[in-house]
Protein backbone atom coordinates (compact mmCIF):
# COMPACT_ATOMS: atom_id res chain seq x y z
CA UNK A 1 0.00 0.00 0.00
CA UNK A 2 0.98 3.57 -0.55
CA UNK A 3 1.75 5.58 2.53
CA UNK A 4 0.76 8.78 2.73
CA UNK A 5 3.52 11.18 4.42
CA UNK A 6 1.92 13.88 6.54
CA UNK A 7 4.10 17.39 6.77
CA UNK A 8 2.51 20.40 7.89
CA UNK A 9 1.26 22.75 5.08
CA UNK A 10 3.48 25.26 3.84
CA UNK A 11 3.01 28.40 2.13
CA UNK A 12 5.12 29.43 -0.53
CA UNK A 13 5.30 32.81 -2.30
CA UNK A 14 3.49 32.77 -5.78
CA UNK A 15 5.42 33.48 -8.98
CA UNK A 16 3.48 35.77 -11.05
CA UNK A 17 2.18 34.41 -14.14
CA UNK A 18 3.73 37.32 -15.81
CA UNK A 19 7.24 35.73 -14.79
CA UNK A 20 6.45 32.24 -15.91
CA UNK A 21 5.39 34.13 -19.53
CA UNK A 22 8.95 35.28 -20.91
CA UNK A 23 10.44 36.47 -24.04
CA UNK A 24 13.66 34.46 -24.94
CA UNK A 25 17.32 35.60 -26.42
CA UNK A 26 17.22 35.69 -30.68
CA UNK A 27 16.30 31.50 -31.93
CA UNK A 28 17.97 30.50 -34.84
CA UNK A 29 16.62 27.88 -37.06
CA UNK A 30 17.16 24.80 -34.33
CA UNK A 31 16.56 27.29 -31.61
CA UNK A 32 14.15 24.76 -29.75
CA UNK A 33 16.99 21.88 -29.61
CA UNK A 34 18.43 22.13 -26.17
CA UNK A 35 16.31 24.30 -24.99
CA UNK A 36 14.57 23.10 -21.77
CA UNK A 37 13.05 24.20 -18.62
CA UNK A 38 15.30 23.04 -15.33
CA UNK A 39 15.69 19.26 -15.65
CA UNK A 40 14.91 18.29 -12.05
CA UNK A 41 11.81 20.66 -10.61
CA UNK A 42 13.29 20.92 -6.91
CA UNK A 43 14.34 24.29 -7.32
CA UNK A 44 10.69 24.74 -8.85
CA UNK A 45 8.89 22.92 -6.28
CA UNK A 46 8.44 25.21 -3.94
CA UNK A 47 7.79 28.33 -6.62
CA UNK A 48 3.89 28.61 -6.36
CA UNK A 49 1.53 26.99 -3.30
CA UNK A 50 -1.89 29.13 -3.21
CA UNK A 51 -3.16 28.91 0.35
CA UNK A 52 -6.13 26.94 0.67
CA UNK A 53 -5.42 24.77 -2.73
CA UNK A 54 -4.04 21.35 -2.40
CA UNK A 55 -2.18 20.78 1.16
CA UNK A 56 1.68 19.32 0.89
CA UNK A 57 0.48 16.44 2.32
CA UNK A 58 -1.46 15.63 -0.57
CA UNK A 59 1.02 16.22 -3.44
CA UNK A 60 3.44 14.49 -2.12
CA UNK A 61 0.67 11.32 -1.58
CA UNK A 62 0.19 12.05 -5.27
CA UNK A 63 4.02 12.16 -6.00
CA UNK A 64 4.41 8.23 -3.92
CA UNK A 65 1.33 7.05 -6.29
CA UNK A 66 3.97 8.04 -8.81
CA UNK A 67 7.04 6.80 -7.62
CA UNK A 68 5.49 3.48 -7.08
CA UNK A 69 4.39 3.28 -10.81
CA UNK A 70 7.99 4.36 -11.86
CA UNK A 71 9.85 1.86 -9.63
CA UNK A 72 7.45 -0.56 -11.23
CA UNK A 73 8.55 0.21 -14.65
CA UNK A 74 12.16 0.66 -14.23
CA UNK A 75 12.15 -2.76 -12.12
CA UNK A 76 10.37 -4.20 -15.00
CA UNK A 77 12.74 -2.94 -17.61
CA UNK A 78 16.09 -3.34 -15.87
CA UNK A 79 15.21 -7.13 -15.25
CA UNK A 80 14.06 -7.79 -18.57
CA UNK A 81 17.54 -6.16 -20.00
CA UNK A 82 18.64 -8.78 -17.47
CA UNK A 83 16.75 -11.99 -18.76
CA UNK A 84 16.79 -14.13 -20.77
CA UNK A 85 14.39 -12.99 -23.04
CA UNK A 86 16.52 -9.93 -23.82
CA UNK A 87 18.40 -12.59 -26.35
CA UNK A 88 15.68 -12.43 -28.40
CA UNK A 89 15.08 -9.03 -29.08
CA UNK A 90 15.47 -7.34 -32.40
CA UNK A 91 17.99 -4.31 -32.76
CA UNK A 92 14.86 -1.95 -32.86
CA UNK A 93 12.86 -3.74 -29.57
CA UNK A 94 16.31 -3.24 -28.02
CA UNK A 95 16.76 -0.19 -28.50
CA UNK A 96 12.98 1.03 -27.39
CA UNK A 97 13.95 -0.69 -24.13
CA UNK A 98 17.12 0.60 -23.46
CA UNK A 99 15.75 4.04 -24.27
CA UNK A 100 12.71 3.54 -21.95
CA UNK A 101 14.32 1.66 -18.93
CA UNK A 102 17.23 4.49 -18.77
CA UNK A 103 13.89 7.18 -18.64
CA UNK A 104 12.28 5.06 -15.82
CA UNK A 105 15.33 4.61 -13.70
CA UNK A 106 15.49 8.86 -14.46
CA UNK A 107 11.79 9.32 -13.31
CA UNK A 108 12.10 7.13 -10.31
CA UNK A 109 15.14 9.59 -9.16
CA UNK A 110 13.21 13.14 -10.56
CA UNK A 111 10.10 12.01 -7.69
CA UNK A 112 12.06 10.86 -5.16
CA UNK A 113 14.23 14.23 -4.87
CA UNK A 114 10.98 16.40 -5.54
CA UNK A 115 9.16 14.61 -2.33
CA UNK A 116 12.93 15.24 -0.67
CA UNK A 117 12.28 18.57 -1.62
CA UNK A 118 8.86 19.29 -0.19
CA UNK A 119 9.85 17.68 3.12
CA UNK A 120 8.61 14.63 2.32
CA UNK A 121 9.62 10.54 2.60
CA UNK A 122 9.41 8.94 -0.47
CA UNK A 123 8.02 5.96 -0.33
CA UNK A 124 10.23 2.54 -0.18
CA UNK A 125 9.93 0.57 -3.28
CA UNK A 126 7.46 -2.64 -3.16
CA UNK A 127 8.67 -6.61 -4.18
CA UNK A 128 7.47 -7.25 -7.45
CA UNK A 129 5.80 -9.86 -8.99
CA UNK A 130 5.69 -9.69 -12.67
CA UNK A 131 3.94 -12.78 -13.57
CA UNK A 132 0.86 -11.33 -12.10
CA UNK A 133 0.20 -14.31 -9.43
CA UNK A 134 1.33 -16.29 -12.19
CA UNK A 135 -0.94 -14.81 -15.23
CA UNK A 136 2.71 -14.16 -16.67
CA UNK A 137 4.63 -17.08 -16.46
CA UNK A 138 7.09 -16.11 -18.73
CA UNK A 139 7.23 -12.39 -19.02
CA UNK A 140 10.91 -12.73 -18.61
CA UNK A 141 11.49 -15.52 -21.10
CA UNK A 142 9.07 -14.88 -24.04
CA UNK A 143 9.57 -11.66 -25.97
CA UNK A 144 5.50 -11.45 -26.77
CA UNK A 145 4.44 -11.80 -23.26
CA UNK A 146 7.60 -9.29 -22.34
CA UNK A 147 6.29 -6.38 -24.61
CA UNK A 148 2.35 -7.10 -24.07
CA UNK A 149 3.07 -6.22 -20.14
CA UNK A 150 5.41 -3.36 -21.28
CA UNK A 151 2.05 -1.99 -23.59
CA UNK A 152 -0.56 -2.87 -20.47
CA UNK A 153 2.14 -0.36 -17.91
CA UNK A 154 3.07 2.22 -20.45
CA UNK A 155 -0.35 3.18 -21.42
CA UNK A 156 -1.70 3.13 -17.90
CA UNK A 157 1.57 4.72 -17.15
CA UNK A 158 -0.21 7.51 -19.33
CA UNK A 159 -3.34 7.47 -18.02
CA UNK A 160 -2.31 7.60 -14.20
CA UNK A 161 -0.95 10.61 -14.86
CA UNK A 162 -3.50 12.18 -17.05
CA UNK A 163 -5.56 11.69 -13.91
CA UNK A 164 -3.45 13.43 -11.47
CA UNK A 165 -2.65 16.03 -13.02
CA UNK A 166 -5.28 18.48 -11.47
CA UNK A 167 -4.16 16.78 -7.90
CA UNK A 168 -1.17 18.67 -8.05
CA UNK A 169 -1.48 21.88 -9.80
CA UNK A 170 -1.68 24.34 -7.22
CA UNK A 171 2.30 23.44 -7.17
CA UNK A 172 3.29 24.41 -10.73
CA UNK A 173 7.01 23.32 -10.08
CA UNK A 174 5.01 19.91 -9.77
CA UNK A 175 2.30 19.79 -12.22
CA UNK A 176 5.22 21.00 -14.94
CA UNK A 177 7.54 17.91 -14.21
CA UNK A 178 4.26 15.76 -14.14
CA UNK A 179 3.52 16.88 -17.35
CA UNK A 180 6.88 16.43 -18.71
CA UNK A 181 7.28 12.76 -17.33
CA UNK A 182 3.57 11.99 -18.68
CA UNK A 183 4.57 13.08 -22.34
CA UNK A 184 7.56 10.32 -22.52
CA UNK A 185 5.47 7.91 -21.07
CA UNK A 186 3.54 8.76 -24.17
CA UNK A 187 6.28 8.18 -26.58
CA UNK A 188 7.23 5.24 -24.69
CA UNK A 189 3.57 3.66 -25.41
CA UNK A 190 3.11 4.73 -28.90
CA UNK A 191 6.84 2.96 -30.01
CA UNK A 192 5.79 -0.25 -27.88
CA UNK A 193 2.86 -0.18 -29.65
CA UNK A 194 3.94 -0.17 -32.27
CA UNK A 195 6.86 -2.88 -31.98
CA UNK A 196 4.06 -4.80 -31.39
CA UNK A 197 2.29 -4.28 -34.49
CA UNK A 198 -0.70 -2.01 -32.98
CA UNK A 199 -1.06 1.77 -33.85
CA UNK A 200 0.75 4.20 -31.42
CA UNK A 201 -2.68 5.35 -30.21
CA UNK A 202 -5.83 3.34 -28.65
CA UNK A 203 -9.11 3.33 -30.66
CA UNK A 204 -11.96 3.14 -29.06
CA UNK A 205 -11.82 0.97 -25.81
CA UNK A 206 -9.70 -1.70 -27.98
CA UNK A 207 -6.62 -3.66 -26.07
CA UNK A 208 -5.94 -4.76 -29.52
CA UNK A 209 -3.42 -8.07 -29.07
CA UNK A 210 -3.01 -7.87 -24.96
CA UNK A 211 -4.64 -10.75 -23.33
CA UNK A 212 -8.09 -10.44 -22.10
CA UNK A 213 -6.90 -9.53 -18.30
CA UNK A 214 -5.41 -6.05 -19.36
CA UNK A 215 -9.02 -5.23 -20.73
CA UNK A 216 -9.08 -2.08 -17.81
CA UNK A 217 -6.01 -0.46 -18.84
CA UNK A 218 -8.31 0.66 -21.92
CA UNK A 219 -11.71 0.91 -20.00
CA UNK A 220 -13.28 4.30 -21.02
CA UNK A 221 -10.62 4.96 -23.57
CA UNK A 222 -13.93 5.27 -26.05
CA UNK A 223 -15.08 8.55 -24.39
CA UNK A 224 -15.96 11.27 -26.65
CA UNK A 225 -17.19 13.97 -24.18
CA UNK A 226 -15.06 16.32 -23.44
CA UNK A 227 -15.24 19.15 -21.00
CA UNK A 228 -18.88 18.78 -21.26
CA UNK A 229 -19.16 18.69 -25.08
CA UNK A 230 -19.70 16.15 -27.34
CA UNK A 231 -17.09 15.49 -29.94
CA UNK A 232 -17.80 12.56 -31.57
CA UNK A 233 -19.44 14.73 -34.65
CA UNK A 234 -15.85 16.49 -34.82
CA UNK A 235 -15.21 13.22 -36.98
CA UNK A 236 -17.15 13.68 -39.73
CA UNK A 237 -14.63 14.63 -42.34
CA UNK A 238 -11.55 13.19 -40.28
CA UNK A 239 -11.60 9.48 -39.60
CA UNK A 240 -15.40 9.19 -37.72
CA UNK A 241 -15.89 8.14 -33.96
CA UNK A 242 -12.73 5.89 -34.22
CA UNK A 243 -10.99 8.91 -35.26
CA UNK A 244 -12.24 10.82 -31.99
CA UNK A 245 -11.82 8.15 -29.54
CA UNK A 246 -7.62 7.86 -30.85
CA UNK A 247 -7.33 12.29 -30.49
CA UNK A 248 -7.79 12.19 -26.47
CA UNK A 249 -6.07 9.88 -24.26
CA UNK A 250 -8.65 9.37 -20.94
CA UNK A 251 -7.16 9.83 -17.03
CA UNK A 252 -7.71 6.79 -14.63
CA UNK A 253 -8.15 7.42 -11.16
CA UNK A 254 -5.67 6.62 -8.88
CA UNK A 255 -8.09 3.70 -7.30
CA UNK A 256 -8.55 2.49 -10.83
CA UNK A 257 -4.55 2.32 -11.72
CA UNK A 258 -4.12 0.76 -8.47
CA UNK A 259 -6.24 -1.66 -9.18
CA UNK A 260 -4.89 -2.48 -12.55
CA UNK A 261 -1.11 -2.54 -10.82
CA UNK A 262 -2.24 -4.78 -7.47
CA UNK A 263 -1.64 -8.02 -9.11
CA UNK A 264 2.45 -7.14 -10.02
CA UNK A 265 2.77 -6.41 -6.15
CA UNK A 266 3.86 -9.05 -4.36
CA UNK B 1 0.07 46.72 -20.23
CA UNK B 2 3.39 44.74 -19.24
CA UNK B 3 6.58 44.54 -20.41
CA UNK B 4 7.40 41.48 -22.77
CA UNK B 5 11.21 40.75 -22.76
CA UNK B 6 12.45 40.28 -26.75
CA UNK B 7 15.88 39.70 -27.12
CA UNK B 8 18.14 42.15 -25.62
CA UNK B 9 15.62 44.34 -26.63
CA UNK B 10 13.22 45.49 -23.94
CA UNK B 11 10.03 47.07 -24.98
CA UNK B 12 8.61 48.79 -21.98
CA UNK B 13 4.75 49.17 -23.60
CA UNK B 14 4.32 47.04 -26.87
CA UNK B 15 3.02 50.95 -28.09
CA UNK B 16 6.25 51.81 -28.26
CA UNK B 17 6.97 50.31 -31.58
CA UNK B 18 4.82 52.48 -33.22
CA UNK B 19 7.42 55.12 -32.24
CA UNK B 20 10.37 56.10 -34.84
CA UNK B 21 13.02 55.82 -32.14
CA UNK B 22 12.29 52.35 -31.10
CA UNK B 23 10.91 51.22 -33.65
CA UNK B 24 14.33 51.91 -35.89
CA UNK B 25 16.15 50.25 -32.97
CA UNK B 26 13.85 47.48 -33.53
CA UNK B 27 14.07 46.95 -36.75
CA UNK B 28 17.79 47.34 -37.02
CA UNK B 29 18.19 44.33 -34.26
CA UNK B 30 15.50 42.63 -36.27
CA UNK B 31 16.45 42.84 -39.69
CA UNK B 32 20.12 41.42 -38.73
CA UNK B 33 18.48 38.40 -37.38
CA UNK B 34 19.12 38.35 -34.05
CA UNK B 35 15.38 38.81 -32.08
CA UNK B 36 12.88 36.82 -31.38
CA UNK B 37 9.91 38.08 -33.42
CA UNK B 38 6.67 37.84 -32.02
CA UNK B 39 5.04 40.30 -34.80
CA UNK B 40 5.95 39.03 -38.42
CA UNK B 41 4.98 41.71 -40.34
CA UNK B 42 7.74 44.10 -38.77
CA UNK B 43 9.85 42.71 -41.27
CA UNK B 44 8.00 44.16 -43.95
CA UNK B 45 9.88 47.07 -43.25
CA UNK B 46 13.57 45.76 -43.23
CA UNK B 47 15.77 47.65 -46.34
CA UNK B 48 18.42 50.30 -46.34
CA UNK B 49 15.53 52.83 -45.98
CA UNK B 50 14.35 51.24 -42.62
CA UNK B 51 11.36 53.47 -42.38
CA UNK B 52 8.71 50.66 -43.38
CA UNK B 53 6.06 52.77 -43.36
CA UNK B 54 4.47 51.06 -40.22
CA UNK B 55 2.06 53.61 -38.70
CA UNK B 56 0.32 51.01 -35.94
CA UNK B 57 -0.60 47.90 -35.11
CA UNK B 58 -1.21 45.61 -38.08
CA UNK B 59 -5.15 45.28 -38.30
CA UNK B 60 -5.00 41.80 -38.68
CA UNK B 61 -3.31 41.67 -35.25
CA UNK B 62 -4.57 38.78 -33.22
CA UNK B 63 -4.09 39.02 -29.38
CA UNK B 64 -4.01 36.01 -27.08
CA UNK B 65 -3.77 37.12 -23.55
CA UNK B 66 -2.31 34.77 -21.48
CA UNK B 67 -3.63 35.59 -18.68
CA UNK B 68 -7.22 33.73 -18.80
CA UNK B 69 -7.66 30.57 -19.91
CA UNK B 70 -9.38 31.43 -22.97
CA UNK B 71 -6.19 33.18 -23.84
CA UNK B 72 -4.21 29.96 -23.23
CA UNK B 73 -6.86 27.65 -25.02
CA UNK B 74 -6.49 30.28 -27.79
CA UNK B 75 -3.25 29.88 -28.10
CA UNK B 76 -3.44 25.91 -28.14
CA UNK B 77 -5.98 26.14 -30.81
CA UNK B 78 -3.23 28.05 -32.76
CA UNK B 79 -0.74 25.65 -32.64
CA UNK B 80 -3.66 22.95 -33.85
CA UNK B 81 -4.84 25.35 -36.45
CA UNK B 82 -1.39 25.28 -37.78
CA UNK B 83 -0.95 21.45 -37.16
CA UNK B 84 -4.64 20.74 -39.00
CA UNK B 85 -3.39 22.82 -41.91
CA UNK B 86 0.26 21.31 -42.33
CA UNK B 87 -1.18 18.12 -42.23
CA UNK B 88 -4.09 18.42 -44.79
CA UNK B 89 -1.48 19.71 -47.02
CA UNK B 90 0.12 16.77 -46.38
CA UNK B 91 -2.78 14.36 -46.97
CA UNK B 92 -3.60 15.93 -50.46
CA UNK B 93 -0.18 15.92 -51.94
CA UNK B 94 0.20 12.31 -51.02
CA UNK B 95 0.85 11.37 -54.73
CA UNK B 96 3.64 13.30 -55.16
CA UNK B 97 5.03 13.25 -51.47
CA UNK B 98 7.72 9.66 -51.69
CA UNK B 99 6.31 8.56 -48.62
CA UNK B 100 5.25 5.08 -48.29
CA UNK B 101 1.76 3.58 -48.09
CA UNK B 102 2.15 2.64 -44.62
CA UNK B 103 3.07 6.24 -43.82
CA UNK B 104 0.85 7.62 -45.48
CA UNK B 105 -2.29 5.71 -43.00
CA UNK B 106 -0.47 7.25 -40.14
CA UNK B 107 -0.28 10.88 -41.60
CA UNK B 108 -3.94 10.38 -42.24
CA UNK B 109 -4.54 9.14 -39.15
CA UNK B 110 -2.80 12.14 -37.18
CA UNK B 111 -4.05 14.72 -39.77
CA UNK B 112 -8.09 13.49 -38.26
CA UNK B 113 -6.74 14.28 -34.94
CA UNK B 114 -5.46 17.55 -35.60
CA UNK B 115 -8.33 18.59 -37.43
CA UNK B 116 -10.36 16.99 -34.82
CA UNK B 117 -8.22 18.59 -31.85
CA UNK B 118 -8.55 21.84 -33.81
CA UNK B 119 -12.32 22.10 -34.54
CA UNK B 120 -12.93 20.23 -30.86
CA UNK B 121 -11.01 23.98 -29.09
CA UNK B 122 -13.04 26.03 -31.18
CA UNK B 123 -16.29 24.70 -30.57
CA UNK B 124 -15.08 24.97 -26.54
CA UNK B 125 -14.12 28.73 -27.17
CA UNK B 126 -17.04 29.23 -29.53
CA UNK B 127 -17.18 32.98 -29.80
CA UNK B 128 -13.86 34.17 -27.93
CA UNK B 129 -11.76 31.92 -30.71
CA UNK B 130 -9.23 33.72 -32.54
CA UNK B 131 -9.87 33.83 -36.37
CA UNK B 132 -8.38 31.24 -38.61
CA UNK B 133 -4.56 32.01 -39.08
CA UNK B 134 -3.11 32.76 -42.70
CA UNK B 135 -0.30 30.00 -43.02
CA UNK B 136 3.11 30.12 -44.92
CA UNK B 137 4.52 26.25 -45.33
CA UNK B 138 6.63 27.82 -48.25
CA UNK B 139 9.58 26.30 -47.09
CA UNK B 140 8.21 22.85 -46.73
CA UNK B 141 9.09 20.34 -49.93
CA UNK B 142 6.29 18.41 -49.80
CA UNK B 143 7.30 16.32 -52.74
CA UNK B 144 10.37 15.59 -50.61
CA UNK B 145 9.50 12.78 -47.55
CA UNK B 146 11.69 13.96 -45.43
CA UNK B 147 11.22 18.06 -45.75
CA UNK B 148 7.71 16.28 -44.81
CA UNK B 149 8.27 14.51 -41.66
CA UNK B 150 10.71 16.74 -40.50
CA UNK B 151 8.45 19.18 -40.51
CA UNK B 152 6.01 16.85 -38.51
CA UNK B 153 8.09 16.02 -35.97
CA UNK B 154 9.18 19.57 -35.02
CA UNK B 155 5.27 20.78 -35.22
CA UNK B 156 4.34 17.38 -32.77
CA UNK B 157 7.69 17.58 -30.61
CA UNK B 158 6.70 21.72 -30.29
CA UNK B 159 2.93 20.63 -29.36
CA UNK B 160 4.06 18.82 -26.85
CA UNK B 161 6.53 21.10 -25.67
CA UNK B 162 3.53 23.46 -25.57
CA UNK B 163 0.76 22.20 -23.60
CA UNK B 164 3.65 20.84 -21.44
CA UNK B 165 4.76 24.40 -20.77
CA UNK B 166 0.73 25.71 -20.73
CA UNK B 167 -0.37 23.87 -18.20
CA UNK B 168 0.42 25.71 -15.25
CA UNK B 169 -0.70 28.75 -17.14
CA UNK B 170 -4.43 27.72 -16.85
CA UNK B 171 -6.79 28.21 -13.71
CA UNK B 172 -9.55 25.98 -14.23
CA UNK B 173 -8.60 22.73 -13.98
CA UNK B 174 -11.14 21.19 -16.53
CA UNK B 175 -9.68 23.12 -18.80
CA UNK B 176 -6.22 21.35 -17.70
CA UNK B 177 -7.75 18.31 -17.85
CA UNK B 178 -8.98 18.69 -21.59
CA UNK B 179 -4.58 19.98 -22.56
CA UNK B 180 -3.94 16.97 -20.89
CA UNK B 181 -5.85 14.50 -23.18
CA UNK B 182 -4.39 15.95 -26.14
CA UNK B 183 -0.44 16.36 -25.38
CA UNK B 184 -0.09 12.54 -24.87
CA UNK B 185 -1.80 11.96 -28.30
CA UNK B 186 0.59 14.66 -29.67
CA UNK B 187 3.25 12.28 -27.76
CA UNK B 188 2.43 9.52 -29.48
CA UNK B 189 2.65 11.24 -33.04
CA UNK B 190 6.09 12.69 -31.97
CA UNK B 191 7.07 9.09 -31.26
CA UNK B 192 5.77 7.38 -34.58
CA UNK B 193 7.30 10.33 -36.87
CA UNK B 194 10.50 10.12 -35.00
CA UNK B 195 10.58 6.79 -35.75
CA UNK B 196 9.79 7.03 -39.46
CA UNK B 197 12.56 9.33 -39.73
CA UNK B 198 15.32 7.19 -37.75
CA UNK B 199 13.38 3.55 -37.78
CA UNK B 200 14.42 1.35 -35.39
CA UNK B 201 16.31 4.01 -33.25
CA UNK B 202 15.90 5.58 -29.87
CA UNK B 203 15.10 8.85 -31.56
CA UNK B 204 11.37 8.34 -30.74
CA UNK B 205 11.81 9.74 -27.06
CA UNK B 206 15.77 10.91 -27.93
CA UNK B 207 17.92 12.60 -25.49
CA UNK B 208 17.23 15.70 -28.00
CA UNK B 209 13.91 16.33 -26.40
CA UNK B 210 14.23 14.28 -23.17
CA UNK B 211 17.04 14.93 -20.76
CA UNK B 212 18.34 11.47 -20.28
CA UNK B 213 19.03 12.66 -16.46
CA UNK B 214 15.66 13.61 -15.62
CA UNK B 215 13.78 11.70 -18.28
CA UNK B 216 11.87 15.06 -19.08
CA UNK B 217 10.14 15.86 -22.01
CA UNK B 218 10.20 19.74 -23.65
CA UNK B 219 8.15 22.57 -21.69
CA UNK B 220 8.24 25.29 -23.58
CA UNK B 221 6.99 29.03 -22.65
CA UNK B 222 4.09 30.18 -24.87
CA UNK B 223 6.71 33.12 -26.42
CA UNK B 224 9.48 30.46 -27.05
CA UNK B 225 6.83 28.44 -29.07
CA UNK B 226 5.63 31.02 -31.51
CA UNK B 227 9.01 32.47 -31.93
CA UNK B 228 9.70 28.32 -33.46
CA UNK B 229 6.45 28.62 -35.42
CA UNK B 230 6.40 31.94 -36.49
CA UNK B 231 7.80 31.33 -40.05
CA UNK B 232 4.95 29.26 -40.78
CA UNK B 233 2.18 31.76 -40.11
CA UNK B 234 1.61 35.35 -41.53
CA UNK B 235 -0.86 36.69 -39.38
CA UNK B 236 0.65 38.83 -36.51
CA UNK B 237 0.08 37.63 -33.41
CA UNK B 238 0.87 39.08 -30.47
CA UNK B 239 0.80 37.76 -26.64
CA UNK B 240 0.08 39.94 -23.88
CA UNK B 241 -0.43 38.92 -19.91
Amino acid sequence: MIELQTTPDTVEPTVSRRDAIKGTAALGASALAGIRIAAVPIALAGMTQRAGAQSVASIIGVLNFALTLEYLEDEFYRTGLASSVAATFSSAERSAVEQISMHETAHVKVLQATIRALAGTAVAKPTFDFTARGAYPDVFTNKATFFAVAQAFEDTGVRAYKGQAGNVASNKGVLTAALQIHSVEARHAAQIRRLRGQKGWITNADRGTLPAGTQAVYAGEDNTTHAGANAAPLGANAGGTPAVTEAFDEPLTMQQVLAIVAPFIA
Amino acid sequence: MTSERVGSFTLSHVADLWKDSTRREFMRVACLGGTAVLLPSMFAGCSDDDDGGITGPPSNEVVIDLDTDTGVLNYAYALEQLEAAFYSQVVSGFATSGLSAAEQTVLTDIRNHEVIHRDFLAQVLAGAKIPNLAVNFSSVNFRDRVSILQTAKAFEDVGVSAYNGAGKLLKDLNNLGVAGKIVSVEARHAAVIRDFLKPGSRDFAGDDVIDPASGLDLAYDPGQVLEGTAHFVTTPIRLVS
